[in-house]
């Protein structure tokens, strides 16, 4: 990977424009009503960033991450990290199977709402779903899969 | 999900207001098309006629934190310029040239509207009287036409030699101002 050119960072608009949807969709996911102050202040953070950013690589995760943080402040989670250790066999879900689940995210403790919204929702792998959340991979790995179960208990208690 | 039309410009005006942005831009129409403007914190920095890569060439010259966010007062003064009610330009310039550029685009702010000058003589004014090679160079890179009027700038013969924005461009502005131009 030698000879690939490093990317150069975008114009700001140009990152913008790219991500302002998205984002707003993600942070409607998780915060409901409360989503447009935490987009703004998403894109914000964002801009005070990016004259100090040193490549373009990557600039979605980046933005998530920066979501999520802005999310989680909002849902006032103090506690970042995931704290139980999982021990069960991760559950994954299939793309089809997460948009009959997906009305119950609002139902999920906050850091398993986003890792399971990151996954299913928006496709990112879990290196960049540890990086927004702030955690190692396999406690990415672990919200997700602890997300999902619970959807599932949740689904099968209304039905 | 699509950001409305009213959060956007929230946020865009917050972005200015905070100061986070490097450059501005905005897009005004005109009678020679589109103008392509853009404005730092010290003041106006470039006016296009073209849009090919903008936001990439102004990234380039001032940073990249380039928002697109309405600049009324640049848009004001050349409405009222294409308008035919303003003659000289008020608006604060940030020119970012080196020293003789920077001499040749003063003396050439002092051009009179409906008037026009030579590259020669506009050499000879900036203190090199045989430059005039020189200043058409800095004419053809102006960063900020209209405003500085290198449209008033013709051959020795009064030929109109050339134009950023094009020949028909830069007759339309000599018409529009009242000069007097050669058949």
């Amino acid at each position: 990977m030698g000879t690939m050119a490093t990317p150069r960072v975008p114009p700001f608009e140009r990152f913008y424009l790219a991500h302002r949807d998205e984002v707003l969709g993600y942070l409607r996911r998780l915060l409901g009503a409360r989503a447009e102050d935490a987009w703004q202040e998403t894109f914000l953070r964002a801009l005070r960033a990016y004259g100090r950013l040193e490549h373009g690589r990557h600039l979605r995760a980046w933005v998530f991450t920066i979501a999520t943080n802005v999310a989680l402040d909002e849902l006032r989670l103090k506690q970042r990290t995931v704290s139980q250790v999982d021990v069960e066999p991760v559950t994954e879900l299939r793309r089809d199977a997460f948009r009959d689940l997906e009305h119950l995210t609002g139902e999920l403790p906050p850091t398993e709402r986003a890792a399971v919204v990151l996954r299913y929702g928006y496709d990112l792998p879990y290196a960049q779903i540890a990086d927004a959340l702030g955690s190692s991979e396999e406690a990415a790995r672990a919200a997700a899969s602890s997300g999902v179960r619970r959807l599932r208990r949740t689904h099968e208690r209304d039905h | 999900m699509n950001v409305t039309t009213d959060l956007d410009a929230r946020f865009r005006a917050v972005a200015v207001a905070e100061g986070l942005v490097d450059v501005r831009y905005d897009v005004v129409a005109s009678p020679v098309g589109e103008l392509h403007v853009a404005a730092t914190d010290r003041g106006l920095c470039r006016i296009s006629y073209h849009g090919d890569e903008w936001e990439e060439r102004l990234a380039r010259g001032f940073g990249v934190r380039v928002l697109r966010s309405p600049l009324d007062e640049v848009r004001r003064e050349l409405d009222e310029y294409f308008a035919g009610r303003r003659r000289s330009f008020d608006l604060p310039l940030d020119l970012r040239v080196a020293e003789f550029p920077a001499a040749v685009l003063r003396e050439l702010a002092r051009v009179p509207y409906g008037r026009t000058d030579t590259y020669g003589k506009l050499a000879a004014r900036a203190g090199r009287p045989r430059a005039a090679r020189a200043v058409g160079t800095i004419m053809n890179r102006n960063p900020i036409p209209i405003v500085l009027p290198c449209h008033r700038i013709v051959g020795a013969t009064g030929a109109l030699t050339g134009y950023a924005g094009g020949l028909d461009v830069k007759r339309r502005l000599l018409e529009l101002e009242g000069a007097m131009l050669e058949a």
